[in-house]
């Protein structure tokens, strides 16, 4: 598993490798990892459904949770955030692990019962319904922020952000109109664990998030590259004219 | 106001200010606080005012608008000093007999004055109204004294004495040494060491680093810190300039929910005279020392009263909070070391300055030291702002501040805490009410509201009430907390409208645990205290609700059936013509029937039926 990235958010004022206790094993970590890199790098395995190693962790699923510290004193923190202490006392598959990591499942699953990668999980920890309610069967948006995060940080745009509160909590646009920010390259949709973002694309348009974006064909082969608007926004960061772009990776 | 040049120049002016006021003056004060600002003090005060014109009293008697003056259920209240007599619901109409009898008579009106619940005897002094006996004001000291918007009174009461002491005799490590060794624990509900969270933030890398006053003061039903900002907006000032020195911070800021116009309005007024004698801004009285504040206002999210989503909305982002660590001491506002305090605590400072830390721990528990500010309402006859030691009984503030239930009804619960906080009951009224003490009865301090019920509350209604809340307010982002909440939402539903089974009481328990554990912040890991302490002392309620399908309390409408008892009904048809939904009928001067089916529970004909012949159950 990739730890090249660290997040953004773990600042570490001096880098050192220490050594920490995963479920009792002691292992070697740089204490600018976090827990979930040094657990993944020797080999433990913890869940993950919101992390990406080319995105800042922010800790939306849950799924993550390790229990840290020693009785009576231990607490669940997110794996994805928590940064490697010396001496850090790390338990991934404790009771009030497991218990918290299914029903984290169990509710996943009652918001989005149709969603594939959540029917897995939950199949991997011996969950295969849901003791609660669910309110529609058709949803499938975990509300990760996956999507909003790449929008922001790798695409760096910000066209789409989390919105509104728990009750209708939704990944959406500014004010749910089409969104001018948005340049229609669909990393949102790619990047979606349970693919709920819808985009189509018909005769050289791909329609996305209400608005139609024109897709440039390569100019010497003939298939579409990419939206216009895509095209347009590279040129903006490189200072290049947009005529450079408008030429496929294969025909380059 | 001059601008303070030093200490001297400051101390020069405070003598002069005090040599002009006469202790003895008589002085009317009306309350405008939170309580008594919407029932009409302004009026009261204009009432005064033109009364004590009329009589030719200008000069001779001040007349001036204080704080909150606590007991808030018998508002509009004014107090008149010296003699400290205490008028209880005092309309603008009375403003002429006081002025009359009190002021130029020198008697007493006594139909305004305070009269013992029990007894009926009458409580003509401050000092003499149970409600203030038990108290100790340390933060609410100054609020029956001072105008808020007047900077000469609180200088005149000994406002920003402790800079002296700060600036010139103390080094930052010396301020949070005795912060430390005075044991103040956060008063915004989680209770971390107030000196240990300081030297935390002096002592991590970072520049600039922050202060943060947190005002977002969003429980229902709780107005300890509106009533601080609103009526002692510079002791919150003096505090943060402290903690300011003692960090190394060179910028605050207020965060005010913009539900708090008045405390904003004030708070803004304060900063502005604070600029202008110079307790902000460059060179603080000529010490090598800068700071100043601004006032961020919140938007309206609850949530936004927890440190790290607050902190994101002053920087401009969606109020969600951030998974810790990093904590805000470490790479707070802005990724920089950052103190957050709630307004209580701040106010607190100035005092353990002034006094010394021995003079604080010599109030409070052996764990949890000073007072604490409560905001009590309920089901008591005395509803309002009490200041108490920490370690007092809940049964000295319900029975003795708060003057026993109201009609003498049986204590059934008492909610400390706000909407995460747990019912605590009747067993437990001994308990001292501190951090710790709370926890282990499964609720929490808190910021302080204290809410108390009596046999007319569901307690299966009243988790459903603080879920509801929850609900609207989380902000969604962690699973646990929205689906959580979500799901126990929709088991309420289930329950209060008959549909439960046993089976979700143990659901709910099971989910419980989860979120209290796997929750990011304080919203969703304590949003089960209403749930699962109401679940551990008032089961057979769940159990009514959902084996019986019966509200034992009456409260929960679906589950209760309104029948008409034929032998006592007279036929008179004052319940027919109420029911929206014409669903009773029958014969004139005969007995009614009402029709199950279309019947909505309303109560309207309960309440109408002047025979009691419509029965509830």
């Amino acid at each position: 598993m990739p730890y090249r990235k660290l997040a953004d958010q773990v600042k570490a004022p001096t880098i050192e490798e220490v050594g920490l206790y995963i479920n009792g094993i002691q292992v070697r970590a740089d204490t600018s990892w976090t827990v979930l890199q040094a657990a993944r790098a020797h080999g433990f395995e913890i869940p993950t459904l919101c992390y990406h190693p080319d995105l800042p962790s922010e800790g939306h699923c849950r799924l993550c949770v390790v229990e840290i510290g020693e009785p009576p004193r231990t607490r669940l923190v997110n794996a994805c955030t928590y940064p490697v202490e010396a001496d850090l006392k790390v338990q991934t598959h404790s009771e009030a692990v497991r218990h918290a990591r299914g029903i984290v499942l169990e509710l996943l699953l009652a918001r989005a019962p149709k969603a594939e990668i959540i029917r897995q999980l939950a199949a991997q920890h011996g969950i295969h319904e849901t003791r609660f309610h669910i309110e529609d069967p058709e949803e499938l948006c975990i509300l990760c922020g996956l999507c909003v995060r790449a929008c922001r940080e790798i695409v760096g745009v910000s066209a789409i952000s989390m919105a509104f509160r728990t009750p209708e909590k939704q990944v959406a646009t500014p004010f749910k109109e089409a969104s001018e920010a948005c340049i229609g390259c669909g990393t949102c949709a790619f990047i979606c664990p349970t693919g709920v973002i819808p985009y189509t694309e018909k005769d050289g348009v791909r329609t996305i998030w209400g608005r139609n974006f024109e897709l440039q064909p390569c100019s010497v082969c003939g298939n579409y590259i990419a939206p216009k608007a895509q095209l347009e926004y590279w040129a903006s960061l490189t200072g290049d004219p947009v005529e450079i772009f408008f030429v496929c990776r294969d025909c380059r | 106001m001059p601008r303070f040049e030093s200490i001297d120049h400051l101390n020069e002016y405070r003598r002069k200010l005090k040599a002009t006021r006469d202790p003895n003056q008589p002085t009317v004060l009306v309350c405008s606080g939170p309580g008594c600002l919407p029932m009409g003090s302004e009026e009261v005060a204009q009432a005064f005012r033109e009364a004590l014109a009329n009589k030719g009293l200008n000069g001779k008697v001040l007349l001036k608008t204080c704080g909150c003056q606590g007991l808030c259920a018998l508002g509009v209240k004014v107090l008149i000093r010296p003699q400290e007599i205490a008028y209880q619901r005092v309309t603008p109409k009375d403003a002429g007999e006081i002025v009359e009898t009190t002021l130029i008579e020198g008697g007493i009106v006594d139909r305004l004055v305070y009269h013992d619940p029990v007894s009926g005897e009458a409580r003509v002094h401050k000092s003499d109204i149970p409600f203030y006996q038990s108290q100790v004001p340390i933060v609410l000291r100054k609020l029956d004294l001072i105008d808020p918007e007047s900077l000469d009174d609180y200088l005149a009461v000994g406002g920003y004495r402790s800079l002296r002491k700060v600036f010139f005799s103390m080094t930052p490590e010396e301020v949070i040494d005795q912060v430390e060794l005075s044991g103040l624990r956060g008063r915004g509900g989680a209770g971390f060491l107030t000196g240990r969270k300081w030297r935390l933030a002096r002592q991590a890398e970072g520049y600039p680093k922050f202060i943060i006053c947190n005002g977002d003061e969003g429980d229902p039903g709780a107005f300890m810190d509106r009533a601080v900002m609103e009526g002692d907006p510079h002791a919150v000032i003096e505090g943060m300039i402290i903690g300011a020195y003692a960090i190394g911070a060179r910028q605050g800021y207020i965060y005010v929910r913009h539900e708090y116009p008045l405390a904003v309005k004030r708070l803004k007024l304060a900063i502005e005279q604070a600029r202008e004698a110079g307790f902000l801004g460059n060179n603080i009285l000529r010490a090598k020392f800068s700071f100043d504040i601004k006032i961020s206002q919140g938007a309206g999210a609850f949530v936004c009263g927890e440190e790290t989503a607050l902190m994101a909305s002053i920087e401009g982002f969606i109020g969600e909070p951030h998974p810790r660590p990093p904590y805000p001491a470490q790479a707070g506002l802005f990724g920089l070391p950052t103190v957050i305090n709630n307004v209580e605590t701040w106010a607190n400072i100035p005092e353990i300055i002034n006094m010394g830390a021995e003079w604080f721990t010599s109030q409070g528990t052996e764990t949890s030291k000073g007072t604490k500010v409560f905001s009590l309402v309920g089901a008591v006859n005395h509803t309002g702002l009490v200041e108490v030691p920490m370690g007092t009984t809940l049964r000295q503030i319900i029975y003795q501040l708060g003057g026993g239930l109201r009609n003498n009804h049986p204590f059934k619960a008492v909610q400390t805490g706000g909407p995460s906080g747990g019912c605590i009951p009747a067993q437990f009224l001994d308990l001292p009410v501190d951090y710790d003490s709370l926890q282990q009865v499964g609720s929490i301090m808190g910021s302080g509201g204290m809410i108390v019920m009596d046999h007319t509350s569901c307690m299966v209604d009243v988790a459903r009430y603080f879920i509801e809340f929850l609900y609207q307010e989380s902000c969604g982002k962690c699973t646990p907390c929205r689906e959580g909440l979500k799901q126990l939402r929709h088991l309420y539903e289930e329950i209060t409208h008959g549909r439960g089974e046993m089976a979700h009481l143990t659901l709910m328990e099971d989910l419980c645990a989860a979120m209290a554990t796997a929750s990011i912040c304080g919203l969703g890991q304590s949003a089960v205290n209403p749930v699962l302490s109401t679940l551990k002392y008032f089961r057979e309620e769940y159990e009514s609700h959902i084996r019986d399908k019966k509200c034992p309390a009456l409260v929960c409408r679906p589950l209760l059936k309104y029948t008409i008892d034929p032998e006592t009904c007279t036929g008179c048809l004052a319940c027919v013509r109420e029911c929206p939904v014409g669903a009773i009928s029958g014969v004139k001067k005969e007995a009614q029937e009402i029709d199950q089916e279309l019947c909505i529970k309303c109560g309207l004909c309960f309440e109408a039926c002047q025979f009691d012949a419509v029965r509830r159950e």
